[in-house]
């Protein structure tokens, strides 16, 4: 009975071992669920996986079933997020232990019930615990604010090399809160059209109805929201990696206000496409990605710079390539910033010469081509941030010496080659025509799968090694039982 | 040693990618026994449309039991530039249309009245052929669906003959009958139900050109050699509403500044999903595909 209590400790009561079930909740759903669309249905193995796990899949019902899906694996990183914010910031005990409750109860539930519900029959009951698993994540939501309120003296800073107000608000504080409350008010934009079209059965993906000049307020309201949600994930994440890095001095100060007008600015456009507003909130939104996109440059660049300064501090005049060598010495901590920089690439890029030439080019292809650019877009977004979740883990985890490298550049390279080769499927109209894509369209996809299906095998090792260590008296999960992630940020 | 191997197999798979595709290559011969002339019947009344089965009608109409052929256009176009119907505008063959309402909306393109591409003669994927004189076919493709089609292409031809493209209401409704299923066949999709990605038809070849048309008909229950096939026809009996070819349909502006034209049944190079009877595509009216093709109402 002690070995099944101490572990259960470790895996519901401690930052890790939450992060930890979080992550092999998202794999094995990634890793299972990955099997019933793309080549992999091509090459048979959809039928294979439906017959193993005797899932009831009804064709008629795809729209309903992967807007399950997608809110599945999103609430789990929404919970993995929330781990990390509560184990680095100051809080309440009390704050800290309710939001993680209620949001470990409900993203199991919202997950479990919900894909149960979705792809083995429809119980009833099922979607009703789904429901109430998006609800406890709400309510979660809304304690994380009230913890993380800045204006509470107790977490007044004075240290100059941080951004703070004359009176000593922390404004790093700030900017977590701002993203913690648009991501709550958000959330309202997806649940209440959520009830409104569920009511009546009616649901719908959002990038089949993107063409129609005419959308009602409920539809653009969805659309608002799946866009706002990712957005302000890639946000948090961004704030929490700089929270790890201990991002400091005076870029920090210019960042930290950029990423709090950015983050306002950015949701008022997006909300404000549900309203009479909607002529203009494109101008809005471009207004707000602008100061949020700089902050996390600004990032970049300092988080590079400390690198390369740290790494070549016995050096008296460091060359070009030992600066190099320096910056890319820890994949680990040289992975985050670069997958926010190889983002602009996979994502940001395309998303703006989308809207620069779509009248041009994209509107004179077929809506489905358009279709590919907006999933392979945002599916591109949501990988990267995943890996960057990825190798803070792996830092959290201790991993040192080759097996840090090994795990920090695995993560990386495999995901870049896959996210190169989504990049070029989504763009590969502007090259090449639909008669005779179909070799380009094969390297692409085995690049697509070579990197996706590698790098869920190393997950799946380290999830292999992190089961086994459940079982040794005194395996890593002992020490990680009392570490609290705001004890790891960088000096 | 590692480093050569490594490279050696990035670059043999970049040069695979790159390979040239072969768009005349040899295709089997087979005869569905689906006469692409006849017509069928559709009775008025009331049935469930779209993915949300709302209720819609529609009066008795007539629909072509198969997309057009390739055979038929090329008559078609022979018979039409006798008449001066159309013309030969350099590589285009081109036809008068009247234009469509323009409100200036935002993405809206404005479709003027004057000549419009009905097909071009230069795609690469054009089965169509063009001596100066006459209109004819390429080996192979005569009982193919018409591709490479616009859908003034599309919209004239119907014309010609007195007949319309059709609605989507008209267009679904012959697809999927009135108990509300989501393929004209049923429920639920197999490989040997109709053509589309990674189907596995004797047609396609992944590895190089891809997923091919099929000739219209092809999946009534016949077996071809050894392929068999499932009787995949409407509850009105007709052939290829979903896969082969996405459809033209005729709705002109259906909400105001939306100049697309709408597209149903998806094609050879859609997955199954897109098969669904209430599935959408749009494109541009001026564009053509080897994935798209139609058939007329009267």
């Amino acid at each position: 009975m002690q070995f099944i209590k101490t572990r259960f400790f470790y895996l519901f009561n401690s930052t890790k071992g939450l992060i930890l079930v979080a992550i092999a909740m998202v794999g094995i759903v990634a890793a299972i669920w990955g099997m019933l669309s793309g080549p992999m249905a091509e090459m048979g193995v959809r039928e294979v996986v439906i017959k193993l796990f005797g899932m009831d899949i009804v064709q008629a019902e795809r729209e309903g079933r992967i807007i399950i899906l997608y809110h599945s694996i999103a609430m789990a990183i929404v919970a993995i997020e929330t781990y990390m914010v509560t184990g680095l910031l100051k809080m309440k005990e009390f704050f800290k232990m309710a939001v993680r409750v209620l949001i470990t109860v409900g993203y199991m539930m919202t997950m479990i019930f919900g894909l149960l519900f979705a792809y083995f029959g429809h119980n009833w009951a099922f979607h009703g615990l789904y429901i109430t698993g998006l609800s406890l994540i709400f309510f979660a939501g809304v304690l994380l604010c009230v913890a993380l309120w800045p204006w509470n003296k107790e977490y007044y800073i004075n240290d100059k090399d941080y951004a703070h107000t004359k009176k000593g608000v922390d404004v790093e504080r700030m900017a977590f809160f701002a993203t913690a409350v648009t991501t709550v008010i958000s959330a309202l934009f997806g649940a209440v059209p959520g009830s409104f079209f569920g009511n009546g059965f009616e649901v719908f993906l959002a990038e089949n109805v993107i063409r129609l000049p005419h959308k009602t307020v409920m539809e653009y309201s969805i659309i608002g929201h799946l866009h706002i949600m990712l957005a302000l994930i890639g946000i948090m994440i961004t704030l929490i990696i700089g929270r790890w890095l201990n991002f400091k001095g005076i870029l920090h100060k210019i960042a930290m206000p950029l990423m709090i007008l950015g983050t306002i600015v950015l949701n008022l456009g997006v909300w404000g496409v549900a309203t009479p507003l909607e002529p203009i909130a494109h101008m809005i939104i471009y207004v707000g990605a602008t100061p949020s996109m700089f902050a996390a440059l600004l990032l970049l660049i300092w988080s590079w710079g400390k690198l390369i300064k740290d790494g070549t501090a016995h050096l008296k005049k460091p060359n070009f390539f030992q600066k190099l060598s320096a910056l890319v010495r820890d994949p680990l901590k040289f992975g985050p910033t670069w997958q926010m920089l190889f983002m602009n690439f996979t994502t940001s890029g395309i998303g703006i010469f989308m809207a620069i030439r779509l009248d041009e080019i994209f509107r004179i292809w077929p809506a489905r081509e358009e279709r590919i650019e907006l999933t392979g877009h945002w599916h591109a977004l949501s990988a990267i941030i995943a890996t960057i979740i990825l190798l803070y883990y792996g830092d959290m985890l201790g991993l040192k010496g080759k097996v840090r490298q090994l795990y920090g550049w695995l993560i990386l390279i495999l995901s870049d080659i896959a996210l190169a080769a989504v990049t070029v499927f989504e763009m590969k109209r502007l090259f090449i025509t639909e008669a005779v894509q179909q070799p380009l369209v094969n390297g692409l996809m085995l690049a697509m799968d070579f990197g996706l299906g590698l790098l869920l095998t190393v997950l799946a090792v380290v999830m292999v090694w992190r089961l086994t260590d459940l079982f040794k008296p005194k395996g890593r999960w002992t020490e990680e039982v009392t570490h609290e992630l705001s004890q790891e940020v960088m000096k | 040693m590692k480093r050569i191997i490594l490279t050696s197999i990035l670059l043999a798979a970049f040069l695979v990618s790159c390979a040239l595709v072969d768009l005349n290559a040899p295709l089997p011969a087979y005869d569905t026994g689906i006469n692409p002339n006849l017509w069928v019947t559709i009775p008025a009344g009331e049935f469930a449309y779209g993915q949300h089965e709302d209720i819609e009608s529609t009066d008795v109409y007539e629909i072509m039991i198969t997309d057009v052929t390739t055979a038929q256009y090329a008559d078609f176009l022979n018979a039409a530039l006798a008449d001066g119907y159309v013309k030969v505008d350099g590589d285009n063959i081109v036809g008068y249309y009247p234009g469509d309402p323009f409100h200036g909306i935002k993405h809206e393109i404005e479709i003027k009245a004057g000549d419009w591409v009905y097909i071009p003669l230069n795609d690469p994927s054009q089965r169509i052929k063009f001596d100066g004189t006459n209109f004819t076919v390429q080996v192979g493709y005569e009982n193919h669906p018409m591709t490479s089609v616009t859908w003034f292409g599309a919209w004239g031809y119907c014309g010609y003959y007195d007949s319309h493209l059709p609605t989507e209401i008209e267009w679904e409704k012959a697809a999927r009958g009135t108990d509300a299923r989501p393929f004209p066949w049923g429920w639920e999709i197999m490989r040997e139900n109709a053509n589309f990605y990674s189907s596995r038809d004797p047609f396609e070849n992944m590895k190089t050109f891809g997923s091919r048309t099929t000739p219209v008909g092809l999946y009534n229950g016949q077996t071809y050699n050894s392929y068999i096939t499932l009787d995949s026809a409407s509850p009105y009996g007709l052939y290829d509403m979903a896969g082969n070819v996405w459809q033209w349909v005729g709705d002109v502006q259906p909400q105001e500044g939306f100049s697309d034209r709408y597209m149903r049944g998806g094609s050879k190079d859609t997955y199954d999903m897109d098969l669904r009877v209430w599935v959408h595509n749009s494109a541009a009216p001026t564009y053509f595909s080897p994935g798209v093709g139609f058939r007329c109402v009267r």
